[in-house]
Protein backbone atom coordinates (compact mmCIF):
# COMPACT_ATOMS: atom_id res chain seq x y z
CA UNK A 1 0.00 0.00 0.00
CA UNK A 2 2.89 2.40 0.98
CA UNK A 3 4.43 1.75 -2.25
CA UNK A 4 0.88 2.43 -4.56
CA UNK A 5 0.66 5.65 -2.50
CA UNK A 6 4.05 6.76 -2.93
CA UNK A 7 5.50 6.07 -6.78
CA UNK A 8 2.68 5.96 -9.38
CA UNK A 9 4.72 3.55 -11.90
CA UNK A 10 5.07 0.84 -9.54
CA UNK A 11 1.75 1.05 -8.58
CA UNK A 12 0.13 0.54 -12.18
CA UNK A 13 2.76 -2.59 -11.87
CA UNK A 14 0.76 -4.27 -9.18
CA UNK A 15 -2.35 -3.30 -9.93
CA UNK A 16 -2.16 -4.60 -13.74
CA UNK A 17 -1.31 -7.84 -11.78
CA UNK A 18 -4.03 -8.04 -9.18
CA UNK A 19 -6.48 -6.99 -11.49
CA UNK A 20 -8.61 -9.93 -11.75
CA UNK A 21 -8.52 -10.81 -8.45
CA UNK A 22 -10.11 -7.45 -7.49
CA UNK A 23 -13.93 -7.55 -8.26
CA UNK A 24 -15.43 -9.25 -4.82
CA UNK A 25 -15.65 -6.78 -2.42
CA UNK A 26 -18.61 -4.67 -1.71
CA UNK A 27 -17.24 -1.08 -1.18
CA UNK A 28 -19.03 1.42 0.60
CA UNK A 29 -18.24 5.18 1.21
CA UNK A 30 -18.94 7.01 4.16
CA UNK A 31 -18.77 10.80 4.07
CA UNK A 32 -20.26 13.92 5.83
CA UNK A 33 -19.06 16.96 7.72
CA UNK A 34 -16.56 16.98 10.01
CA UNK A 35 -17.51 15.96 13.85
CA UNK A 36 -21.03 14.19 12.49
CA UNK A 37 -19.70 10.53 13.76
CA UNK A 38 -18.50 8.86 10.69
CA UNK A 39 -15.72 7.20 12.12
CA UNK A 40 -17.94 5.91 15.36
CA UNK A 41 -19.92 4.57 12.54
CA UNK A 42 -17.62 3.35 10.75
CA UNK A 43 -16.95 1.73 14.45
CA UNK A 44 -20.23 -0.17 14.51
CA UNK A 45 -21.02 -1.01 11.12
CA UNK A 46 -17.28 -3.09 10.86
CA UNK A 47 -18.39 -4.82 13.88
CA UNK A 48 -21.93 -6.07 12.54
CA UNK A 49 -20.54 -7.23 9.18
CA UNK A 50 -18.02 -9.23 11.48
CA UNK A 51 -20.78 -10.46 13.24
CA UNK A 52 -22.15 -11.75 10.17
CA UNK A 53 -19.21 -13.47 9.12
CA UNK A 54 -17.74 -10.89 6.66
CA UNK A 55 -14.29 -9.42 6.55
CA UNK A 56 -13.86 -5.93 6.32
CA UNK A 57 -11.24 -3.30 4.91
CA UNK A 58 -11.40 -0.17 6.50
CA UNK A 59 -9.39 3.05 4.20
CA UNK A 60 -9.92 6.43 6.38
CA UNK A 61 -8.82 9.37 5.21
CA UNK A 62 -7.71 12.95 6.88
CA UNK A 63 -6.28 15.85 5.06
CA UNK A 64 -2.71 16.99 4.35
CA UNK A 65 -1.89 20.30 5.81
CA UNK A 66 -1.14 22.39 2.52
CA UNK A 67 0.98 24.66 4.27
CA UNK A 68 3.48 21.93 5.91
CA UNK A 69 2.61 18.82 4.02
CA UNK A 70 1.87 16.74 7.19
CA UNK A 71 -0.90 15.38 8.22
CA UNK A 72 -3.18 14.03 11.86
CA UNK A 73 -4.53 10.76 10.70
CA UNK A 74 -6.94 10.48 13.87
CA UNK A 75 -9.50 8.46 12.39
CA UNK A 76 -8.75 5.27 14.53
CA UNK A 77 -8.70 6.84 17.92
CA UNK A 78 -12.68 6.26 17.61
CA UNK A 79 -12.01 2.55 16.49
CA UNK A 80 -9.72 1.24 19.08
CA UNK A 81 -12.17 -2.27 19.53
CA UNK A 82 -11.26 -3.27 16.21
CA UNK A 83 -7.47 -3.00 16.43
CA UNK A 84 -6.71 -6.75 17.23
CA UNK A 85 -9.68 -8.40 15.44
CA UNK A 86 -7.84 -10.56 12.65
CA UNK A 87 -10.97 -10.08 10.37
CA UNK A 88 -10.42 -6.45 10.15
CA UNK A 89 -7.66 -4.39 8.41
CA UNK A 90 -7.63 -0.74 8.65
CA UNK A 91 -5.04 1.57 6.77
CA UNK A 92 -5.02 5.81 7.65
CA UNK A 93 -4.64 7.83 4.39
CA UNK A 94 -3.49 11.23 3.72
CA UNK A 95 -5.36 13.57 0.99
CA UNK A 96 -1.86 14.73 -0.20
CA UNK A 97 -2.89 17.54 -2.14
CA UNK A 98 -6.25 15.98 -3.86
CA UNK A 99 -9.31 18.55 -3.13
CA UNK A 100 -12.11 15.73 -3.66
CA UNK A 101 -12.82 14.37 0.09
CA UNK A 102 -10.65 10.91 -0.70
CA UNK A 103 -6.49 10.47 -1.61
CA UNK A 104 -5.32 10.20 -4.95
CA UNK A 105 -4.67 6.19 -4.68
CA UNK A 106 -7.96 5.88 -2.27
CA UNK A 107 -9.51 3.54 -5.17
CA UNK A 108 -6.18 1.71 -5.73
CA UNK A 109 -5.50 0.70 -1.89
CA UNK A 110 -8.88 -0.88 -2.19
CA UNK A 111 -8.17 -2.70 -5.34
CA UNK A 112 -5.68 -4.01 -2.87
CA UNK A 113 -7.75 -5.21 -0.20
CA UNK A 114 -9.91 -6.38 -2.58
CA UNK A 115 -7.26 -8.88 -3.80
CA UNK A 116 -6.45 -10.09 -0.47
CA UNK A 117 -10.33 -11.42 0.33
CA UNK A 118 -11.59 -8.16 1.96
CA UNK A 119 -15.52 -8.99 1.77
CA UNK A 120 -16.64 -5.33 2.90
CA UNK A 121 -14.51 -2.16 2.17
CA UNK A 122 -15.74 0.93 3.95
CA UNK A 123 -13.80 4.21 2.56
CA UNK A 124 -14.07 7.06 5.54
CA UNK A 125 -13.87 10.72 3.51
CA UNK A 126 -12.28 13.46 5.36
CA UNK A 127 -14.95 16.00 6.90
CA UNK A 128 -16.67 17.17 3.26
CA UNK A 129 -18.37 20.69 2.81
CA UNK A 130 -20.59 20.39 -0.21
CA UNK A 131 -18.44 19.41 -3.14
CA UNK A 132 -16.48 16.96 -2.22
CA UNK A 133 -17.85 14.32 -3.62
CA UNK A 134 -15.15 11.50 -5.39
CA UNK A 135 -16.29 8.78 -3.02
CA UNK A 136 -19.45 8.19 -5.22
CA UNK A 137 -17.20 7.55 -7.62
CA UNK A 138 -15.25 4.81 -5.85
CA UNK A 139 -18.31 3.09 -3.71
CA UNK A 140 -21.05 0.55 -4.41
CA UNK A 141 -23.01 2.19 -1.76
CA UNK A 142 -22.28 5.75 -0.71
CA UNK A 143 -24.06 6.72 2.56
CA UNK A 144 -23.94 10.60 3.56
CA UNK A 145 -23.92 11.30 7.05
CA UNK A 146 -25.68 14.42 8.69
CA UNK A 147 -26.14 15.89 12.01
CA UNK A 148 -29.39 17.54 13.47
CA UNK A 149 -27.59 21.09 13.30
CA UNK A 150 -26.61 20.87 9.75
CA UNK A 151 -29.10 23.58 8.85
CA UNK A 152 -32.50 24.39 7.47
CA UNK A 153 -34.40 23.07 4.41
CA UNK A 154 -32.20 25.43 2.22
CA UNK A 155 -29.18 23.51 3.14
CA UNK A 156 -31.02 20.21 1.47
CA UNK A 157 -32.11 21.90 -1.23
CA UNK A 158 -28.42 22.49 -2.80
CA UNK A 159 -26.67 20.54 -5.19
CA UNK A 160 -23.60 18.29 -4.46
CA UNK A 161 -23.93 16.11 -0.96
CA UNK A 162 -27.52 15.65 -1.19
CA UNK A 163 -27.08 14.16 -4.24
CA UNK A 164 -24.70 11.55 -3.77
CA UNK A 165 -26.17 9.68 -1.06
CA UNK A 166 -27.52 5.89 -1.76
CA UNK A 167 -28.61 5.99 1.98
CA UNK A 168 -28.92 8.85 4.12
CA UNK A 169 -27.99 8.97 7.61
CA UNK A 170 -28.90 11.27 10.51
CA UNK A 171 -26.82 10.61 13.05
CA UNK A 172 -26.83 11.66 17.14
CA UNK A 173 -30.23 11.88 16.16
CA UNK A 174 -31.32 11.82 20.07
CA UNK A 175 -30.47 15.96 19.69
CA UNK A 176 -33.05 18.24 19.23
CA UNK A 177 -33.86 18.82 15.83
CA UNK A 178 -33.22 15.46 14.51
CA UNK A 179 -37.01 14.52 13.24
CA UNK A 180 -37.25 17.94 11.67
CA UNK A 181 -33.95 17.27 9.87
CA UNK A 182 -34.74 13.78 8.62
CA UNK A 183 -38.46 14.79 7.40
CA UNK A 184 -36.32 17.74 5.41
CA UNK A 185 -34.40 15.35 3.88
CA UNK A 186 -37.48 12.92 3.27
CA UNK A 187 -38.89 15.60 1.17
CA UNK A 188 -35.90 16.99 -1.17
CA UNK A 189 -35.30 13.20 -1.85
CA UNK A 190 -38.99 12.60 -3.21
CA UNK A 191 -38.81 15.59 -5.57
CA UNK A 192 -35.86 13.45 -7.12
CA UNK A 193 -37.27 11.52 -9.96
CA UNK A 194 -35.73 8.12 -9.76
CA UNK A 195 -36.92 4.89 -9.33
CA UNK A 196 -35.66 4.75 -6.20
CA UNK A 197 -36.29 6.96 -3.61
CA UNK A 198 -32.65 6.55 -0.58
CA UNK A 199 -33.87 5.47 2.53
CA UNK A 200 -33.52 8.44 5.79
CA UNK A 201 -32.15 6.25 8.68
CA UNK A 202 -31.92 7.98 12.25
CA UNK A 203 -28.62 6.68 13.99
CA UNK A 204 -27.18 6.93 17.49
CA UNK A 205 -23.71 5.91 16.60
CA UNK A 206 -21.93 6.17 20.31
CA UNK A 207 -24.79 3.82 22.02
CA UNK A 208 -25.31 1.64 18.72
CA UNK A 209 -28.28 2.87 17.97
CA UNK A 210 -29.66 2.09 14.78
CA UNK A 211 -26.91 0.72 13.13
CA UNK A 212 -28.57 -3.13 12.58
CA UNK A 213 -31.54 -0.87 10.30
CA UNK A 214 -28.46 0.79 8.57
CA UNK A 215 -26.93 -2.61 7.65
CA UNK A 216 -30.30 -4.00 6.10
CA UNK A 217 -30.49 -0.80 3.85
CA UNK A 218 -26.84 -1.49 2.84
CA UNK A 219 -27.89 -5.30 2.03
CA UNK A 220 -31.04 -4.19 0.72
CA UNK A 221 -29.30 -1.44 -1.83
CA UNK A 222 -26.63 -4.27 -2.77
CA UNK A 223 -29.59 -6.48 -3.81
CA UNK A 224 -31.75 -3.43 -5.92
CA UNK A 225 -28.32 -2.45 -7.96
CA UNK A 226 -27.19 -5.80 -8.61
CA UNK A 227 -30.98 -6.64 -9.70
CA UNK A 228 -31.96 -3.37 -11.75
CA UNK A 229 -28.94 -3.67 -13.81
CA UNK A 230 -27.19 -0.22 -12.29
CA UNK A 231 -24.44 -2.50 -10.95
CA UNK A 232 -23.04 -3.26 -14.87
CA UNK A 233 -23.63 0.75 -15.21
CA UNK A 234 -21.74 1.29 -12.37
CA UNK A 235 -18.77 -1.00 -13.17
CA UNK A 236 -18.96 0.45 -16.97
CA UNK A 237 -18.80 4.13 -15.64
CA UNK A 238 -15.87 3.25 -13.21
CA UNK A 239 -13.94 1.17 -15.91
CA UNK A 240 -14.42 4.09 -18.33
CA UNK A 241 -12.88 6.78 -15.75
CA UNK A 242 -10.32 4.62 -14.66
CA UNK A 243 -8.94 4.42 -18.28
CA UNK A 244 -9.23 8.05 -19.18
CA UNK A 245 -7.73 9.38 -16.04
CA UNK A 246 -4.83 6.80 -16.57
CA UNK A 247 -4.21 7.95 -19.55
CA UNK A 248 -4.61 12.09 -18.37
CA UNK A 249 -1.73 11.48 -16.44
CA UNK A 250 0.34 8.97 -19.01
CA UNK A 251 -0.33 11.84 -21.53
CA UNK A 252 0.92 14.76 -18.48
CA UNK A 253 3.53 13.23 -17.46
CA UNK A 254 5.03 12.44 -20.91
CA UNK A 255 4.27 16.17 -21.88
CA UNK A 256 6.16 17.64 -18.67
CA UNK A 257 9.10 15.09 -18.79
CA UNK A 258 9.76 16.46 -22.19
CA UNK A 259 13.01 18.69 -22.33
CA UNK A 260 11.99 20.33 -25.45
CA UNK A 261 8.77 21.11 -23.69
CA UNK A 262 10.46 22.44 -20.91
CA UNK A 263 13.05 24.52 -22.54
CA UNK A 264 10.32 26.39 -24.55
CA UNK A 265 8.35 26.69 -22.15
CA UNK A 266 11.25 28.84 -20.23
CA UNK A 267 11.37 30.87 -23.15
CA UNK A 268 7.77 31.51 -23.79
CA UNK A 269 7.12 32.57 -20.05
CA UNK A 270 10.01 35.24 -21.04
CA UNK A 271 8.13 36.01 -23.97
CA UNK A 272 4.74 36.87 -22.39
CA UNK A 273 6.56 38.81 -20.14
CA UNK A 274 7.85 41.09 -22.19
CA UNK A 275 4.55 41.56 -24.28
CA UNK A 276 5.53 39.85 -27.25
CA UNK A 277 3.27 36.44 -26.62
CA UNK A 278 0.06 36.02 -24.99
CA UNK A 279 -0.16 32.49 -22.81
CA UNK A 280 -2.85 31.38 -24.89
CA UNK A 281 -0.73 31.41 -27.77
CA UNK A 282 2.20 30.12 -25.95
CA UNK A 283 0.34 27.10 -24.72
CA UNK A 284 -1.17 26.56 -28.78
CA UNK A 285 2.63 26.48 -29.93
CA UNK A 286 4.19 23.57 -26.57
CA UNK A 287 1.50 21.87 -27.79
CA UNK A 288 2.35 21.94 -31.52
CA UNK A 289 6.60 21.70 -30.45
CA UNK A 290 5.48 18.32 -28.52
CA UNK A 291 3.11 16.81 -31.69
CA UNK A 292 5.90 17.37 -33.97
CA UNK A 293 8.42 16.13 -31.30
CA UNK A 294 6.50 12.73 -31.12
CA UNK A 295 6.38 12.50 -35.22
CA UNK A 296 2.23 13.14 -34.22
CA UNK A 297 0.55 15.41 -36.79
CA UNK A 298 -3.16 16.05 -37.15
CA UNK B 1 8.44 9.69 -5.55
CA UNK B 2 7.18 11.62 -2.94
CA UNK B 3 7.76 9.22 0.39
CA UNK B 4 6.23 10.54 3.39
CA UNK B 5 7.39 9.58 6.53
CA UNK B 6 4.63 8.11 8.92
CA UNK B 7 4.58 8.25 12.83
CA UNK B 8 2.46 6.37 14.59
CA UNK B 9 2.18 8.33 18.26
CA UNK B 10 0.64 6.16 21.03
CA UNK B 11 -0.15 6.18 24.32
CA UNK B 12 0.14 2.34 26.14
CA UNK B 13 -0.96 1.38 29.37
CA UNK B 14 -3.61 3.13 31.95
CA UNK B 15 -2.10 6.82 32.23
CA UNK B 16 -4.27 9.20 30.90
CA UNK B 17 -2.27 12.71 30.63
CA UNK B 18 -2.51 12.79 26.40
CA UNK B 19 -1.61 16.21 26.38
CA UNK B 20 2.37 15.69 25.57
CA UNK B 21 1.32 13.12 23.08
CA UNK B 22 -1.20 15.43 21.26
CA UNK B 23 1.77 18.32 21.31
CA UNK B 24 4.36 15.77 19.48
CA UNK B 25 1.48 14.65 17.18
CA UNK B 26 0.66 18.16 16.32
CA UNK B 27 4.65 19.06 16.05
CA UNK B 28 5.25 16.10 14.01
CA UNK B 29 2.49 17.24 11.22
CA UNK B 30 4.01 20.78 11.32
CA UNK B 31 7.47 19.55 9.96
CA UNK B 32 5.41 17.20 7.29
CA UNK B 33 5.35 13.80 9.19
CA UNK B 34 2.04 11.85 8.47
CA UNK B 35 1.28 10.95 11.91
CA UNK B 36 -1.24 8.01 12.87
CA UNK B 37 -2.60 9.51 16.14
CA UNK B 38 -4.26 6.26 17.67
CA UNK B 39 -5.26 7.78 21.46
CA UNK B 40 -5.27 6.27 24.83
CA UNK B 41 -5.10 3.07 26.67
CA UNK B 42 -3.20 1.10 23.81
CA UNK B 43 -1.75 -2.80 24.70
CA UNK B 44 1.34 -3.31 23.12
CA UNK B 45 -0.41 -5.86 20.74
CA UNK B 46 -2.77 -2.69 20.10
CA UNK B 47 0.31 -0.88 18.98
CA UNK B 48 2.11 -3.19 16.92
CA UNK B 49 -0.95 -4.71 14.84
CA UNK B 50 -1.58 -0.83 13.83
CA UNK B 51 2.02 -0.07 13.18
CA UNK B 52 2.30 -2.63 10.56
CA UNK B 53 -0.97 -2.23 9.14
CA UNK B 54 -0.19 1.43 8.47
CA UNK B 55 3.24 0.71 8.07
CA UNK B 56 4.92 2.91 9.88
CA UNK B 57 8.84 3.86 9.75
CA UNK B 58 8.82 4.90 13.79
CA UNK B 59 6.56 4.46 16.54
CA UNK B 60 6.50 7.07 19.04
CA UNK B 61 5.41 5.87 22.71
CA UNK B 62 4.48 8.71 25.32
CA UNK B 63 4.43 6.70 29.31
CA UNK B 64 3.97 9.25 31.94
CA UNK B 65 2.53 6.22 34.21
CA UNK B 66 6.20 4.69 35.13
CA UNK B 67 5.72 1.27 33.41
CA UNK B 68 8.12 2.51 30.76
CA UNK B 69 10.43 -0.73 31.78
CA UNK B 70 7.52 -3.23 30.95
CA UNK B 71 5.83 -1.48 28.34
CA UNK B 72 8.55 -0.54 26.01
CA UNK B 73 10.50 -3.74 26.18
CA UNK B 74 6.84 -5.19 25.34
CA UNK B 75 6.61 -3.55 22.17
CA UNK B 76 9.85 -4.41 21.40
CA UNK B 77 9.28 -7.83 21.87
CA UNK B 78 6.67 -7.77 19.61
CA UNK B 79 8.03 -6.18 16.42
CA UNK B 80 10.60 -9.01 16.97
CA UNK B 81 7.82 -11.33 16.73
CA UNK B 82 6.31 -9.80 13.77
CA UNK B 83 9.65 -9.14 12.01
CA UNK B 84 8.95 -5.35 12.33
CA UNK B 85 12.37 -4.42 13.45
CA UNK B 86 12.92 -2.19 10.67
CA UNK B 87 10.24 0.37 12.68
CA UNK B 88 11.95 2.56 14.83
CA UNK B 89 10.90 2.63 18.32
CA UNK B 90 11.39 5.91 20.65
CA UNK B 91 9.51 7.95 23.22
CA UNK B 92 8.98 10.20 26.19
CA UNK B 93 7.84 10.47 29.14
CA UNK B 94 9.26 10.48 32.94
CA UNK B 95 11.86 8.41 32.47
CA UNK B 96 15.15 8.05 34.90
CA UNK B 97 18.08 8.19 33.38
CA UNK B 98 19.31 4.37 34.90
CA UNK B 99 16.05 3.61 33.27
CA UNK B 100 16.96 4.93 29.85
CA UNK B 101 20.29 3.40 29.70
CA UNK B 102 18.97 -0.03 30.25
CA UNK B 103 16.44 0.69 27.51
CA UNK B 104 18.80 2.14 24.99
CA UNK B 105 21.10 -0.84 25.18
CA UNK B 106 17.99 -3.43 24.37
CA UNK B 107 17.96 -1.50 21.01
CA UNK B 108 15.17 1.45 22.00
CA UNK B 109 15.49 4.62 20.14
CA UNK B 110 15.75 8.36 21.53
CA UNK B 111 13.89 8.99 25.12
CA UNK B 112 12.72 12.21 25.80
CA UNK B 113 12.55 14.04 28.95
CA UNK B 114 9.87 17.05 30.04
CA UNK B 115 10.95 20.35 28.64
CA UNK B 116 12.34 18.92 25.52
CA UNK B 117 11.74 21.44 22.09
CA UNK B 118 9.39 19.76 20.55
CA UNK B 119 12.17 20.57 17.52
CA UNK B 120 14.62 18.30 19.10
CA UNK B 121 11.96 15.27 18.27
CA UNK B 122 11.97 16.51 14.84
CA UNK B 123 15.54 17.11 14.30
CA UNK B 124 16.43 13.62 15.49
CA UNK B 125 13.70 11.85 13.26
CA UNK B 126 14.75 13.76 10.30
CA UNK B 127 18.32 13.30 11.08
CA UNK B 128 17.51 8.94 12.44
CA UNK B 129 15.97 8.69 8.76
CA UNK B 130 18.09 10.35 6.87
CA UNK B 131 21.12 8.75 7.83
CA UNK B 132 19.36 5.69 7.99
Amino acid sequence: MTIIENNKDHANQILHRIYHRTSHAWRIGITGPPGAGKSTLVERLAIDFVKHNKTVGIVCIDPTSPFSGGAILGDRVRMSSLFLDPKIFIRSMATRGSLGGVARATNEVCDLLDAFHKDIIIIETIGVGQVELDVAGIANTTIVVLVPEAGDSIQTMKAGLMEIGDIFVVNKSDREGADRLTMEIESVLEMKNSQRTPPVLKTVATEGKGITDLYNCIMEHQKYLVSSGDFTKQKREKITSEIVELIDSKIKSNLWQNKKINSNLTLLVEKVIKGQQTPYHASEKLIKIWKNSRGVSR
Amino acid sequence: MNKKLRILVAKPGLDGHDRGAKVVARALRDAGFEVIYTGLHQTPEMIVTAAIQEDVDAIGLSILSGAHMTLFPNVLKLLKKQKATDILLFGGGIIPDEDKKVLYKSGIGKLFGPGTPTSEIVEYLKKYFKTE
